[in-house]
C-alpha cells in the first residue's frame, strides 16, 4: 500500500526561482528550481523513497506531481516548501477571507511517491489544469 | 568600443539597487557584462541577449495555435476588446513604469476597467492594515545611517532582495552606524531557519501561523505585563529578553515579508506589527517597512493613490466614480466568482503566481497579455503583445520599497520595431477613444462610459 503523509505547506521565494523567473518562465532553471517540494529527510524516509524522487502532493483544490529534495535551508519535520510558480500554485485555494489574498502559506497537502510519473512543464501544468492541454 | 554605463537602476526587486554598472557594445544593442548586481539582476540584464526572443506579437488561431501579427492587429483587437466588454480585469502594472501606468488607468476610465496590481497577491493585507492603523516609517537611508536594532520578521531577503542586507539594513556602515554589522543587533523571526536567520544575531522560531500571538505577546512584554509559558513555541523569558534589548537600541526596524501577509490572520498580522512599532516608541525610535517584491509594485499603489484615492483593487466601472474593497474587487476573487468579462494582463505573470482556480475561469475569457517574455499567462492569451522591457531598454519612473521615486534607465536599445509600453497602451487609447466615438455617432442616446463624468476618487 502507497504510503501517505500530510504536511503543511508554505510557498515561498527562494533565489534559484528568482534567477529562473528572469531566465525564463520555460527555461530548465525555472523549472529545476519550482517544480520541488523541499522535505525534512524523516519525512522522505516515511514515505519510503530516497530523495530526488517524484511525489504527488494533494489538496482539495488538485493535485500536482513535483520532486521531493532535502532542502538547503533547515526544516523542521511536517513542513513542506514548494517555491512560488505554477506547480504551488496547483494546490494553493484561491479562497481569500475577503482580503483578495489566497493562502499561500498554511494549508495541510498529502503526499505520497509517485517515481513513475512525469513532472509537467511550467505552461504544461497550466494548461493542463485549464483543460487545454493536448494529450499525445 | 564597448562603453560603461555605470549606476544603472535594477528593475527586479523593491530595493531598486542604484550603482549597476554595465558595459555595452558599441552599436548599443548588446549587454556585454553586468556589475554591481545580484544573481536575479544580472539574470535579468543578461536574459536581454538570449536567442529566440519574441519581437512580434502573437495571434491565437482557430486551431489554439499562434501565428505572427503586426502591431496595428494586436491594438485593434486589444482596442475592440475593452470597448465590447462591461467589465474587464486590468491586473499587472508592478513591472512598468508610472508613467505607462497613467496611460492604463485612463483607458480603464473610458471602457470601465478593473485596475488591480500584483499587491493583491503579495503585500495587499499590508495595505488593508495601513488604511486601518497608518504607519511609522521611514527610508532605507535611515535604516543604514541610524538602525541598530534590525528585525526581519515573515522575510527572507537574502533570497528575495540580495542587495538588501549589504545596502541598506545589515552591513553597511552609516553616519551614525560606523561599526556596520558590529554595531547592529540583527533578528529574525520565521518558522523555519532560512539564509536570512544565518546572519542574524538571534533566531526566534515562531510556529507557522503564530506570528500574530508572538506579536502580541511583545506588545504584552513591551508594557511589563505577565505572559504565558509558551507563546507560539516561544518560550517567555526570549520574548521578555528581545524586548528589553529592542528597548536599549537608538533606532529600529521591523521588515516584514509574506511570512506575515500570506498565513491566516493577514492584515491583522500587520496591523498589530504596526501597533507594536507604535508601542516601541515610548521607549525609542522605530518604524516598520514591508519588503516589497516587484520593484515597482509600490509606484503603482503611488499612481492608484493619488488618481483615485486606493492603492490597489480599483473599481473604475461604475464609470463616474472609483470603489474598492477587497474581498470584492480584487483579483482572485473577481476571477474565481467569474465577475469579468475580459482580461488584460501587463508586465505580470498571473498563470504562474495566481491560484489555479482563478485561471481556470481566466482562460475562458478573451485575454490580451502584454509582456516581453512567454510566460504561462502569454500562453493562455488570445494575443500577446511582446514590449520592450522597462528598465533595461526604455527609461521610466518607479518607487523603491521605501516609497522613494527613482527613475529608471535605458541600457540598451530594443529590438527594432518593438514598442515601448507607453507607445504601446497611447495608441491602444487612441483606438480606443474612436471606437467609443463611433459608438456614440451609431447611437447618440446611449451615453459613452467617458461621458457619465470624470471618474472621481472614492473617497470623497
Amino acid at each position: 500500500m502507497t504510503k501517505k503523509i500530510t504536511l503543511n505547506m508554505i510557498t515561498c521565494r527562494s533565489i534559484k526561482q528568482g534567477v529562473g523567473i528572469e531566465a525564463g518562465k520555460t527555461s530548465q532553471k525555472y523549472f529545476d528550481a519550482c517544480s520541488i517540494i523541499e522535505m525534512h529527510p524523516d519525512d522522505i524516509r516515511e514515505l519510503g523513497i530516497i530523495p530526488n524522487t517524484n511525489v504527488k502532493v494533494t489538496t482539495p483544490v488538485g493535485s500536482v506531481i513535483v520532486k521531493a529534495v532535502v532542502p538547503r535551508q533547515a526544516h523542521y519535520p511536517g513542513l513542506g516548501h514548494i517555491p512560488m510558480g505554477p506547480w504551488a500554485n496547483r494546490i494553493v485555494s484561491a479562497y481569500t477571507y475577503s482580503t483578495g489574498e489566497p493562502c499561500f502559506k498554511g494549508f495541510p497537502a498529502e503526499v505520497e511517491p509517485a517515481p513513475n510519473e512525469r513532472i509537467l512543464g511550467a505552461v504544461e501544468v497550466v494548461k493542463d489544469a485549464c483543460g487545454l492541454l493536448r494529450k499525445g | 568600443m564597448p562603453k560603461v554605463v555605470e549606476d544603472v537602476t535594477c528593475p527586479f526587486c523593491g530595493t531598486l539597487c542604484d550603482d549597476i554598472s554595465i558595459t555595452v557594445s558599441d552599436d548599443n544593442k548588446k549587454i556585454l557584462q553586468v556589475r554591481n548586481a545580484c544573481a536575479i539582476g544580472a539574470e535579468k540584464f543578461n536574459h536581454t541577449k538570449e536567442p529566440g526572443r519574441i519581437t512580434r506579437p502573437r495571434i491565437r488561431q482557430p486551431d489554439g495555435s499562434y501565428r505572427e501579427g503586426t502591431y496595428d492587429e494586436a491594438i485593434e483587437f486589444t482596442a475592440r476588446m475593452l470597448v465590447k466588454s462591461r467589465k474587464t480585469l486590468m491586473y499587472g502594472w508592478a513591472n512598468t513604469s508610472c508613467q505607462a501606468m497613467s496611460i492604463g488607468h485612463e483607458i480603464a476610465e473610458k471602457v470601465g476597467g478593473i485596475v488591480d496590481n500584483c499587491a493583491t497577491v503579495c503585500h495587499g493585507s499590508s495595505l488593508i492594515a495601513i488604511q486601518d492603523v497608518g504607519i511609522p516609517s521611514c527610508t532605507l537611508g535611515e535604516i543604514k545611517n541610524r538602525a541598530d536594532r534590525v528585525i526581519f520578521w515573515g522575510c527572507n531577503p537574502a533570497h528575495a532582495h540580495p542587495r538588501h542586507m549589504s545596502r541598506y539594513s545589515i552591513f553597511p556602515r552609516g553616519f551614525f552606524t560606523t561599526k556596520g554589522h558590529k554595531g547592529r543587533i540583527i533578528y529574525c523571526v520565521d518558522c523555519r531557519k532560512t539564509d536570512t536567520s544565518n546572519m542574524a544575531d538571534r533566531f526566534i522560531q515562531v510556529e507557522q501561523g503564530h506570528d500574530y500571538e508572538l506579536l502580541n505577546a511583545f506588545r504584552t512584554a513591551a508594557r511589563g505585563e505577565p505572559l504565558p509559558d509558551f507563546i507560539g513555541g516561544v518560550p517567555k523569558e526570549k520574548v521578555y529578553g528581545t524586548v528589553e534589548e529592542l528597548k536599549t537600541g537608538r533606532f529600529g526596524v521591523i521588515f516584514f515579508g509574506m511570512g506575515l501577509t500570506h498565513t491566516l490572520g493577514r492584515n491583522h498580522n500587520i496591523d498589530i506589527a504596526i501597533s507594536f512599532t507604535r508601542d516601541m516608541n515610548e521607549f525609542t525610535k522605530f518604524n516598520i517597512i514591508a519588503m516589497r517584491g516587484h520593484w515597482n509594485v509600490t509606484g503603482s499603489g503611488q499612481v492608484l493613490s493619488w488618481q483615485y484615492g486606493f492603492p490597489y483593487a480599483v473599481d473604475l466601472s461604475r464609470r463616474n466614480k472609483a470603489r474598492y474593497q477587497t474581498g470584492e474587487t480584487t483579483s482572485v476573487d473577481l476571477l474565481t466568482r467569474n465577475e469579468v468579462e475580459a482580461t488584460f494582463y501587463i508586465a505580470t505573470d498571473p498563470g504562474a503566481h495566481f491560484p489555479i482556480d482563478a485561471m481556470i475561469s481566466s482562460s475562458k475569457k478573451p485575454s490580451v497579455t502584454v509582456d516581453p517574455h512567454i510566460t504561462p499567462t502569454t500562453e493562455l492569451a488570445d494575443v500577446h503583445i511582446p514590449v520592450a522591457m522597462v528598465g533595461v531598454e526604455t527609461g521610466g519612473c518607479a518607487y523603491r520599497m521605501d516609497n522613494v521615486p527613482i527613475e529608471t534607465r535605458k541600457v540598451v536599445e530594443p529590438p527594432e520595431g518593438m514598442l515601448t509600453d507607453e507607445q504601446l497602451l497611447t495608441r491602444i487609447l487612441h483606438r480606443v477613444d474612436e471606437l467609443l466615438g463611433e459608438t456614440r455617432a451609431q447611437w447618440p442616446t446611449a451615453k459613452a462610459p467617458h461621458e457619465a463624468g470624470k471618474v472621481t476618487g472614492g473617497a470623497k
